[in-house]
């Protein structure tokens, strides 16, 4: 027991006090007295003694010399913060109470904010001073150490710098101070290197000497202290005494022993029938009897049955009844599937074989028919179970649709056309072949009378023959495979355009009327030449001799291959077509009146396939492979461009009357313009099954005719109406077959009589025919 | 201009369909139980117009559902008693898993279950809609009642569709409702006409099935379970329809002659009933105790009793399909017992006759073999032992060939060791242009009243009118057309080769011109013109028309010749066994 001087207790606490001038708020009555200790321990930990126990100075004073009695008082251990919870605190206040200090008993009430704040105080007055004077709710405490008693006779030299790095006193001369406060000064340690050395070899317990690092003496181990250190070194326990490995004694074991493990003797209770499970037993033998409780009825495996359409209201049936799409039923089965099908149904064996190698998806029928003799013979279908399966399948899994079947009458589906009865005239029947030609005859042409018909072939000649009975008249020879053949249309003019190679002859065939032939070569004879001769792109000859005597009149040598020739309306002009996609020069018109050439067109604007002269206006048609361009002459412009919607133009005509245009195409269409409708067809025919070679209209009667490559002429009746209002009405009259087929290539030209309904066609068989 | 830019795949048919997992996530539900549910509520998927648009760009093949028709499952109960029966199930294993006995039986007492009557209800609002639905459950029941009652579903399910099935057979006994059988090779058809709808079912022949691998049975058991449900309803409702007793018993006159000594051996007390009741050979008890006067009359019932009075004065029509409905009665039939008795005693009992078959056959039997009374003895085997001189021993297809020709045909084809006469599927109805055996047509010969020829002299008849008719016809046309050309031939020849003609003037033959011939050419050359006019559309869709009936044509002529070509053969043979002879 220590008491320590006031006035250092007072120095310092006044100085706490101006740290924590609040603190006088928790100033209570409180008697503070001297705390006695009661336990006993080595360590005793402290006394205080109230500076005075009066009421209205209500400081006590605590002191405590050394951290580890404070933590003595406190009740904290070692390994722990000194910085303590509130609950430690008021555990260690009330473990202050139990040490008999009834008093202050007050303190379980102090606000657990305002404790932490004195903890805060304390905390700071600690660590530095090492004594503190503490004023907690009003109550000043010094804190000061208690004297340890000591074990030891040796003086106690216990460094009280705590557990700091010690280099800190590396410097000084002291290493830290003592219980008293007083400094322990570090032993006068000279000894060198060389000393050390001597020390080690002399010292027969240098080796068992260590030095105290907190107070810088040298300590020599005891023999159980190094004993226990190389216990511990080795791992092992550090009690001598204790046996790690004592022998394992089961509790429990496989021996069946005679006693019990407890000696107790059994309760009473489990003797005595339980009060509690009787009062509760016989409330639900009382419930039971009530009635209350029923025994668990047995489950309904069956399922109940009642009447579900008792009340069927339509406002039960929902709007996706309406939409709903109920599953088709199965289809019902036939004859096939009978046990004992007539004889008719069962399979032949290529029949079976065949129905064997089909995939089970493409079979029209998913069974073999069979036939047995009884039905007692009848085995199971080994794949009802399958079929069953896969309805349930469709059920589910197959997306329903309502398809609209078209239940339609074929009859009706055919237009209803005037009967081509009440369309007559029109040719029906072959009536005449013209025979003669060895090759194909590429192009007629039937002379404005109606009474000849010229035809070149690709034998090199022109035939010449009369309509009515197909005599030939006259033959010609001309120097190469004829491409085109044209009756002048005038008839005042007898005069026939022939095309071969490069050339164009004009002909008088000397046919008919005498004064006519002579009057056109009259009119030839009489041409003058022109005083400034102009350089033109053809070169007109006329041909003398032996070619005069055979009808030759004009020769016109053109640059290139002419394919076409075609006369205008009025038999002064004549257009021919040189086909050539890269130059402009594919269409020349001559005037024969003249003997002039004009190259209309500047620009080539693709491949020229025919060209034509409108019957009545200065209108020029030019059909390049899909367009047909309508040309202004006078105008010298393009006044509208045609689209075919065809692949390849491969001939056209122009009606009579000049609002109407067909094209024939190789993609097997025959297009029919309405020039005052629209740029694009009015109608497209695919009658033919080839590619049309040749079209054309009749002067007067509402006829068109199609020559094609099947080898037929197709003549449809074509009437347009003054009224602009009305359409064109167009019916296929007749299909007219005659000419064979060779070489793939049938019908070639084909040609009306300018005032009979006949056609004449040419086909690759060298044959013309006329149909009437 | 302002406004934002649509997005693609937002609005219009994208948005109306919903895939089939995306609907199985938005329901929340693993695919067998979607499939169930899909099953249950009659959801099928739908196939929309533009399907790349609706997948959203893709092409790849996927189910679509109407996205309506998925937010209807949503609101449906069951869903949420499948999620129960998962956690159960689940909960269950684990039980099981922990060895927790006790946790397992009250986990299977509160075994989550869930009615269908709601949505039979629902996809069913009106008693016509389910009756014109009930033919794959039938179907589907009559399969399912003959499975063996181990391996491949519930036993209780079997019991159940083998309850609901002989129920189904007693109704249409009362009813007398059944139209047309047919015996295939699958099985045998049934069709019925029960309040104006038209029912067609098939049952198996009675064996043993060979369980294909490749078949879902879960699929199956599920359409069962819904398919148990409604045809429970459906007979419940017919039963009452005929103030028949439901579940159906039968009537006490029935119930006592059925009592028998064998009763013990045959069945156990507890399925006796049921085995009796699918005897089919006693009526049903009625709910109204009938007049004594109707009960002498089997199967007769108030309704229609009242009914007759009246139909004097209705059409012939009902009237014969009422004698139809009865046209065996009066008959007794004793069926030998290698014939199917089930299905024989039940198109006989649905016709009105009376049959009975061996005790030791099966349970119900009416009256033995040794009875005077009995008319017909049906019997499968090419000869018999003992044989009483009163009564037809016939094939069983005689019963069904009657029944689908509504009279009695004559026994003397289906006598014992007799070729039966084809069976003819009552289900054809020929248009014209299609093939009609000739068995169908001596068939309805008979049916008008017509009597037959004896067989060889009509066969013989037959053969000769057809070859003259043919010669006759041939002759003349292809005399005349080739003589015709040929000549046309000649002359052209002569005439192209210009050579010297013969000028000879042969007094010319009068063209005998065929004006029938002629308008008709005429005519089609007229519709092969108007046909070139026709528009590529409407040119395709008659071009498809044609197709069809020329394969149908095709066809008929197909079976034509090869019967004929049978017949030649068979008469071949004929002779040369005569010659033989």
């Amino acid at each position: 027991m220590a008491c320590r001087s006031v006035a250092r207790a007072e120095r310092v606490s006044r100085g706490t006090a101006s740290i924590n001038p609040g603190l006088k708020q928790f100033s209570f009555p409180m008697p503070c007295l001297p705390i006695e200790r009661t336990r006993d321990s080595d360590r005793k930990p402290c006394s205080q003694y109230a500076t005075s126990p009066s009421w209205e100075n209500l400081a006590a004073t605590v002191s405590v010399t050394s951290e580890s009695s404070l933590r003595c008082l406190f009740g904290i251990r070692r390994q722990e913060h000194l910085w303590m919870s509130t609950r430690q605190f008021s555990a260690a206040w009330s473990r202050l109470l139990e040490m008999g200090i009834e008093h202050f008993d007050a303190f379980g009430s102090i606000e657990p904010s305002a404790l932490s704040f004195c903890l805060d105080g304390f905390r700071v007055s600690l660590a530095p001073l090492r004594v503190s004077l503490v004023k907690i709710w009003g109550v000043m405490f010094t804190l000061w150490p208690v004297k340890r008693v000591k074990s030891r006779g040796t003086s106690d030299i216990r460094n009280t710098v705590g557990n700091i790095p010690m280099e800190w006193y590396k410097d000084y001369p002291h290493i830290g101070y003592d219980l008293d406060g007083k400094k322990i000064f570090k032993p006068i340690r000279n000894k060198d290197e060389l000393d050390e050395f001597l020390d080690k070899m002399d010292n027969p317990d240098y080796w068992r000497t260590v030095q105290d690092k907190m107070t810088g003496a040298d300590i020599r181990l005891s023999d159980e202290q190094v004993d226990l250190v190389h216990r511990l070194q080795e791992g092992k326990f550090g009690d001598v005494n204790f046996n790690e490995y004592e022998p394992a004694v089961d509790f429990f074991s496989n021996e069946v022993m005679i006693h019990p493990v407890t000696n107790r003797p059994q309760d009473k209770r489990s003797f005595i029938p339980s009060l509690i499970e009787k009062e509760k037993v016989s409330k639900l033998v009382h419930a039971i009897k009530m009635g209350w409780i029923k025994p668990r009825r047995p489950k309904e495996t069956t399922p109940q049955y009642y009447d579900l359409w008792a009340k069927e209201d339509p406002n039960s049936i929902l709007g996706r009844h309406k939409m709903h799409v109920p599953a088709p039923k199965m289809k019902l089965p036939g004859h096939e599937e009978s046990y004992n099908p007539p004889p008719e149904y069962l399979m032949s064996e290529e029949e079976r074989l065949a129905w064997e190698q089909q995939d089970p998806e493409d079979r029209k029928l998913s069974f073999l028919p069979q036939k047995f003799a009884c039905l007692r013979a009848v085995p199971a279908y080994s794949r009802f179970i399958h079929e069953r399966f896969e309805r349930c399948l469709d059920l589910y899994l197959c997306p329903r649709q309502r398809k609209m079947r078209v239940n339609v009458n074929p009859e009706d589906l055919i237009p209803k056309l005037p009967k081509p009865k009440d369309l007559q005239p029109f040719p029906t029947t072959q009536s005449l072949v013209y025979r003669g030609h060895t090759s194909l005859v590429r192009s007629i042409s039937v002379s404005p009378s109606g009474q000849w018909l010229v035809s070149g072939s690709d034998d090199c000649t022109v035939r010449f023959w009369e309509v009515s009975t197909a005599r030939c008249l006259k033959t010609l020879e001309v120097g190469g495979a004829v491409k085109g053949v044209s009756w002048n249309p005038n008839p005042a003019v007898c005069l026939v355009a022939v095309s071969y190679d490069d050339t164009i002859l004009l002909l008088n065939p000397g046919l008919g009327d005498r004064l006519l032939c002579t009057a056109t070569d009259q009119l030839i004879s009489s041409y003058e030449e022109p005083e400034e001769a102009k350089d033109q792109p053809v070169q007109w000859a006329v041909s003398e001799g032996e070619g005069h005597e055979q009808g030759h009149r004009l020769v016109l040598k053109h640059p290139k291959a002419v394919r076409q020739v075609t006369w205008h309306g009025k038999g002064d002009y004549l257009a021919c077509v040189m086909p050539d996609n890269s130059s402009n020069l594919q269409v020349v018109i001559h005037q024969v009146s003249k003997r002039r050439t004009q190259n209309p067109f500047r620009k080539s604007k693709g491949l020229v396939q025919c060209v034509s002269f409108h019957p009545v206006r200065p209108y020029f048609f030019v059909a390049t492979q899909r367009y047909v361009r309508v040309y202004n002459l006078i105008k010298q412009e393009l006044t509208k461009k045609l689209m075919a919607n065809c692949k390849w133009i491969s001939s056209m005509s122009v009606h009579p009357a000049g609002d109407n245009v067909i094209c024939g195409s190789y993609d097997c269409r025959l297009a029919w313009f309405d020039l005052d409708l629209s740029t694009k067809p009015y109608k497209v025919l695919r009658h033919h099954k080839k590619a049309l070679r040749s079209v054309a209209y009749h002067n007067h009667y509402p006829l068109f005719a199609s020559g094609s490559d099947d080898g037929s002429v197709i003549v449809c009746h074509g009437m347009v109406y003054n009224d602009l209002l009305q359409n064109p009405l167009i019916v296929p009259v007749k299909v007219l077959k005659g000419h064979t087929i060779t070489h793939d290539l049938g019908v070639l030209d084909v040609t009306f009589h300018p005032t009979q309904p006949w056609v004449f066609s040419s086909g690759a068989d060298g044959t013309v025919r006329l149909f009437t | 201009m302002g406004g934002l830019q649509k997005k693609k795949y937002e609005s219009g048919s994208a948005t109306n369909y919903i895939t089939r997992n995306k609907a199985r996530k938005k329901l929340s539900l693993s695919l067998a139980d979607f499939r169930r549910l899909c099953i249950l509520k009659g959801i099928y998927p739908h196939e929309p117009k533009h399907k790349k648009k609706v997948n959203k760009g893709s092409t790849a093949p996927r189910t679509f559902y109407l996205l309506k028709d998925i937010r209807f499952l949503l609101h449906e109960p069951i869903v949420g008693k499948f999620r129960e029966y998962k956690i159960f199930v689940r909960k269950l294993r684990k039980a099981y898993g922990k060895a927790e006995w006790g946790g397992v039986e009250r986990l299977k007492e509160n075994k989550p279950v869930y009615k269908l009557d709601h949505i039979i209800k629902e996809r069913y609002p009106t008693f016509i809609d389910a009756l014109r639905d009930v033919d794959d459950s039938l179907s589907m029941c009559f399969l399912f009642s003959t499975f063996a009652r181990t391996g491949k579903c519930h036993v209780q399910t079997i019991q159940l569709c083998r309850r609901l099935s002989v129920e189904w057979m007693n109704y249409i006994i009362s009813s007398r409702s059944l139209r047309k059988v047919f015996l295939s090779i699958k099985g045998i058809y049934y069709q019925a006409e029960v309040l104006g709808q038209t029912i067609t079912w098939i049952i198996p022949y009675q064996f043993a099935h060979d369980h294909p691998t490749d078949v879902d049975y879960r699929v199956m058991a599920t359409f069962t379970e819904f398919y148990t449900t409604l045809l429970g309803f459906v007979n419940f409702r017919l039963y009452q329809t005929l103030n028949l007793v439901y579940p159906p018993k039968l009537d006490g006159q029935g119930e006592i002659s059925l009592k028998s000594e064998f009763e013990e051996d045959y069945a156990l007390e507890s399925e006796s009933y049921t085995e009796k009741l699918s005897a089919l050979s006693a009526s049903l008890a009625r709910m109204v105790p009938s007049a004594e006067e109707e009960e002498t009359e089997l199967d007769h019932f108030p309704t229609e009793g009242e009914d007759l009075e009246k139909m004097e004065v209705r059409e012939k029509m009902e009237q014969e399909q009422i004698k139809q409905k009865k046209f065996f009665e009066g008959l007794k039939f004793f069926l030998n017992r290698e014939v199917p008795r089930e299905s024989l005693a039940f198109v006989i009992r649905c016709f009105g006759g009376e049959v009975s078959w061996d005790k030791s056959l099966c349970i119900g039997s009416t009256y033995d073999a040794t009875d005077e009374t009995i008319t017909h003895h049906i019997v499968d085997r090419p000869s018999i032992d003992k044989q009483y001189i009163n009564r037809y021993y016939i094939q069983p297809q005689w019963v069904y060939d009657s029944v689908n020709a509504k009279i009695l045909l004559p026994v003397e084809e289906y006598f014992l060791g007799v070729t039966l006469p084809p069976h003819l599927s009552p289900f054809v109805e020929e248009t014209e242009g299609d093939y009609v055996p000739p068995e169908k047509l001596k068939l309805m010969a008979l049916q008008r009243g017509e009597k037959p020829q004896t067989e060889e002299d009509e066969e013989e008849e037959e053969e000769e009118e057809e070859e003259e008719e043919e010669d006759d016809d041939d002759e003349e046309d292809d005399q005349s057309e080739e003589e015709d050309e040929a000549n046309l031939a000649e002359m052209e020849d002569k005439r192209s080769r210009g050579k010297s003609l013969s000028v000879k003037v042969t007094p010319g033959k009068a063209k005998a011109e065929n004006r029938k011939r002629a308008a008709e050419e005429e005519k089609a050359e007229e519709k092969r013109l108007a046909i070139m006019m026709m528009k590529k559309r409407e040119k395709y869709l008659y071009d498809k028309i044609m197709f069809g009936k020329k394969r149908n044509v095709r066809e008929a002529n197909k079976l034509a010749a090869k019967r004929k070509a049978h017949d030649d053969a068979s008469k071949e043979d004929k002779k040369k066994k005569k010659k033989k002879c």
